[in-house]
């Protein structure tokens, strides 16, 4: 009996033991989460926590000081660049590991080894864009480069001397909640995150799928006119007039490509497609002043990168000063370097180009084992790569890729929609080639003028980013710089034939050549992802731009004399709606007021008195958008619909250009499914009609109010999965191609205002907080600045000026 | 009187077991009290429990308030005590002390088996 009581309760004690080591269905491991000494509640960040201190790291060189301000930034002083790039990696791992570690894992397709069986698809598809081979190729070209190799090394050192001095209690929440482990660092997975950006910001600047399919159902004369290259309104970057130097290389359209392109033969349906494109709400906008603009006669420089706004957010900022260097502003978590920022003598910031640079050719295989692929009228073998996705919870599912010359078929048999015929697709992407983009923060971190800032960025190919630039000295200048195919017109917008390379891209604009100004004689610059050019620029330059935010900016930049810094910011928060002030006269002008009942006439009347301000107040926007939604669906949607199985809707400021022209329309107004022919004013009056249904739902849950009606949120990395960590429903207003380009989840992730007087005035702010930690104060305690439009002044700290900083963590040699 | 050393015992062992040893230490510290102070076995299943409920939730109160409640806060909602901060203090405490009862009751019948086999 003792010995079956003894025997008994240790079963039970050890039975309940390793249940609560594990997960229980959806629950985390509950004991190793709640035990008070080693779960979730050490990340219980003491309010009083002291982030200073002494610490002796392998692999440092010399004695490297940290001096962490009151809002946490820390300002790194060091002996030499290792040390100062070792301890970036460190401060990013200390404060940003989970954020680091899922990143690049959901870069690599390695997202399932967290999420489980929900990410399989988008692992899919990151593996079959070739982002491993991606980060490889750009990787192999880092190595190349004595010093880059070096700042790649001491990062992955510093990443991995925090790593590896982790306890349990320490471990990052998020890992405790998942029951999963970080992984060590290496120089591959800086790559990775680099090639990410290059993802989100270059890989969703294309519909060539989706107008493959519109071209199969829409001549040649529509699609011009449903998806225009370049939009009656357009305020291009590089100011109208500038004069274009004759092209230093002219492609050469293929005898072929009419009858390829646009003839009756080759026309089925893709009907692939990726579901986890990237957000083409990912702009930003940037722009400068010269002295001659500005009350000090300082030129003002100004930027604000719109990207999917999340907890912790995508920027963590920083000083970095070594030897021959002192830059502050925002760096990436998991790579080196300073981003966006300014330093003694410059300051510059960067904006999406939105081209084109990514492309898709059908193959003709031998067989379903897709090892041989016919090219040049013979069969060539294809580099197979087999991928392993481990599974959450579920073992390892595997996936095979074949890869042609001209990249990996992303598409094929075994990767589409549906249980159809599937085309063989292999892409070509600019973010496939070798290339070095860390060297061009390398050098513009360290830049003293506008002759290095030029140098420093013509190692950026992709993705292609709008640098704008101003110096202490008084210049200013913009590049649009990358890598961009040149291409004859028409080239790269639908899938193209890849037999033999005639459809191949023949060369590339030559760097000198991409759109530039520098000191223009009107004393400003600005950028918002629109069309770089105007119709004289001698290249093809197709991509997905955003006309209305850089209408409004360049607008209100014209019109402003003696600007002050104050009124940059308030242009940072600038709500007026410029496509509105477009849309609206066509609106009253068509709509019957006759037919409308009592409410639908009220909401005619707020929208007639808006002052065309999407402010987190307004019902004007509201009613705006549901109005303008259900016109473009009212006027498109019958047309789409003909294309089987989707094609791109035109863009808001097409539908708002030919309204405006209105006759040769007519054809697009009608509704092909009714007998009888609609006419403009039946489908503004009834698209009126159905927007009512809609905000009067609003209006009665009291969300009438634009604010309330979009919820703008800035959501914890794993989004549903913890609300809690969320911050919801800010009172904030602006939308996509408002400059204060707030959405529902996307927005100006960092705002930064560099005034370039001789001693540096800067302001920013962004979403979110210094510390990734859910249980530090620091994790959230930007985001109500950021609502209310306010910046944090930030402060270049000089060595002597210590005693301004709240903690000081020095860290020496082991 | 015994009853509460082996309490405070409990308690104190399990905190300095925790600093070096996973979680699940608290389990040994509470079955060597028992095994170490005999009981009746209801009483060692209190003793064993109360240490480990009481440590568990003195910290969790004691780190909650140096944190101004900002994580039990988020937790609370993440963990199934439907946003009910108390709860959630509760429930750590529990799972605590019900493994560190189980365990004293194992230590005491392990004594038990000793006692009777030592000559």
């Amino acid at each position: 009996m003792r010995y079956f009581l003894a025997i008994l309760f240790s079963a039970l004690t050890a039975g309940l033991i390793f249940l609560l080591d594990r997960p229980l269905g959806a629950l985390p491991p509950l004991g190793p989460l709640l035990g008070p000494q080693h779960g979730f509640w050490q990340n219980a960040e003491s309010k009083d926590h002291d982030f200073g201190g002494s610490l002796s790291l392998a692999g440092l060189k010399g004695k490297v000081d940290v001096q962490l301000d009151d809002r946490l930034v820390p300002h790194v002083f060091a002996e030499n660049d290792e040390d100062l790039y070792f301890v970036q990696g460190y401060l990013h791992a200390r404060f940003r590991l989970f954020q680091i570690d899922l990143q690049t894992r959901a870069a690599e397709g390695r997202a399932s080894e967290f999420a489980g069986d929900k990410a399989i698809r988008f692992d899919l598809e990151q593996r079959r864009l070739g982002m491993r081979f991606a980060a490889e190729n750009a990787l192999a070209e880092v190595e190349k480069d004595p010093e880059s190799k070096l700042v790649f090394d001491a990062y992955t050192r510093g990443v991995n001397a925090y790593i590896d001095g982790l306890t349990q209690a320490e471990l990052p929440l998020e890992y405790k909640l998942l029951g999963v482990q970080p992984e060590r660092w290496s120089n591959i997975r800086s790559a990775l995150l680099l090639k990410m950006m290059a993802r989100n910001l270059s890989s969703g600047t294309e519909i060539d799928l989706s107008l493959t399919n519109a071209k199969s159902v829409f001549l040649p004369d529509e699609l011009k006119k449903l998806y225009p290259q370049v939009h009656d309104s357009l305020m291009p970057i590089i100011p109208t007039g500038t004069p274009f130097a004759d092209p230093g290389i002219t492609p050469v359209r293929p005898a072929s490509a009419d009858s390829i392109l646009f003839g009756k033969s080759g026309l089925e349906p893709v009907l692939s497609g990726e579901k986890h494109a990237p957000d083409p709400s990912n702009g930003s906008n940037n722009w400068v002043l010269a002295g001659s603009k500005t009350s000090s006669g300082a030129p003002i420089l100004c930027n604000d990168p719109h990207l999917e706004l999340s907890l912790p957010s995508i920027w963590y900022e920083m000083q970095l000063q070594g030897p021959n260097s002192n830059v502050y502003g925002v760096s990436l978590p998991g790579s080196p370097y300073v981003i966006i920022g300014f330093n003694d003598s410059i300051a510059w910031g960067v904006t999406n180009s939105q081209r084109d640079v990514k492309d898709y050719y059908r193959i003709k295989f031998n067989d379903d084992s897709r090892t041989e692929y016919w090219f040049d009228g013979q069969w060539r073998k294809s580099k197979i790569r087999i991928e392993a996705i481990e599974v959450k919870g579920k073992g390892t599912i595997y996936d095979t890729v074949a890869y042609t010359i001209m990249g990996p078929v992303m598409f094929d048999a075994s990767f589409t929609d549906t249980l159809a015929k599937g085309e063989n697709l292999a892409v070509r992407w600019t973010g496939h080639d070798a290339s070095n983009e860390g060297r061009t923060f390398y050098q513009l971190n360290r830049a003293k003028n506008y002759d290095e800032y030029e140098a420093a960025i013509q190692h950026f190919a992709c993705p292609g980013q709008n640098f704008v630039f101003a110096s202490k000295t008084g210049d200013i200048a913009i590049w649009q710089q990358g890598k961009f195919p040149a291409r004859w017109p028409d080239q790269g917008l639908y899938i193209m034939p890849g037999e033999d390379s005639t459809f191949f891209w023949q060369g590339y604009i030559p760097y000198a050549e991409n759109p530039h100004v520098k000191n223009p004689e009107r004393g400003f610059l600005e950028s918002a992802n629109q069309r770089p050019v105007d119709g004289t620029y001698p290249y093809f330059v197709p991509g997905r731009y955003i006309t209305p935010r850089g209408v409004t900016i360049e607008k209100k930049l014209m019109a402003m004399n003696s600007v002050t810094v104050q009124d940059v910011m308030d242009l940072h928060s600038d709500y007026f709606n410029s496509l509105a002030e477009d849309v609206r006269p066509i609106l009253l002008k068509y709509v019957d007021r006759a037919a409308l009942s009592a409410t639908e006439r009220r909401y005619l009347n707020l929208f007639e008195q808006w002052d065309l301000l999407a402010s987190p107040d307004s019902k004007g926007q509201t009613i705006y958008e549901c109005w303008f939604d259900s016109l473009q669906s009212a006027i498109w949607k019958d047309d789409l619909d003909r294309v089987y199985p989707s094609a791109p809707w035109p863009e808001e400021q097409t539908t708002m250009e030919w309204l405006a022209r209105d006759s040769t329309y007519m054809p697009f107004i009608d509704d092909r499914r009714t007998d009888q022919i609609e006419t403009l004013t039946e489908l503004v009056t009834n698209s009126l009609k159905t927007a009512s249904v809609v905000l009067q739902k609003h209006e009665r849950e009291g969300k009438l109010n634009w604010s309330l009606f979009k919820e703008p949120s800035v959501n914890h990395l794993l989004r549903d999965a913890l609300p809690s960590f969320a911050r919801k429903k800010l009172p904030v207003g602006g939308n996509g191609n408002i400059v204060n380009a707030i959405t529902k989840s996307h927005g100006p992730s960092w705002r930064m205002v560099v005034h370039l007087t001789s001693s540096t005035e800067a302001y920013g702010i962004y979403p979110g907080g210094q510390n990734g930690n859910p249980g530090s104060r620091f994790y959230d305690d930007y985001i109500d600045t950021w609502v209310q439009g306010k910046y944090n002044k930030l402060n270049l700290m000089r060595r002597g000026e210590e005693s301004s900083a709240r903690w000081t963590l020095t860290l020496k040699p082991l | 009187m015994k009853s509460l050393i082996a309490v405070l015992s409990t308690a104190i062992l399990s905190f300095v077991a925790g600093i070096f040893l996973p979680w699940w230490t608290v389990a040994f510290a509470a079955g060597l009290v028992a095994l170490l102070m005999p009981q009746k076995s209801f009483i060692s299943f209190l003793c064993g429990f109360g240490g480990v409920f009481m440590l568990w939730l003195g910290l969790t109160i004691w780190i909650d308030r140096s944190n101004d409640g900002l994580l039990s806060a988020r937790m609370a909602l993440v963990l199934p005590v439907g946003g009910n901060v108390v709860f959630l203090h509760l429930l750590t405490a529990f799972v605590g002390g019900l493994i560190g009862g189980l365990a004293a009751l194992s230590g005491k019948h392990l004594r038990s088996i000793f006692s009777s086999v030592a000559p």
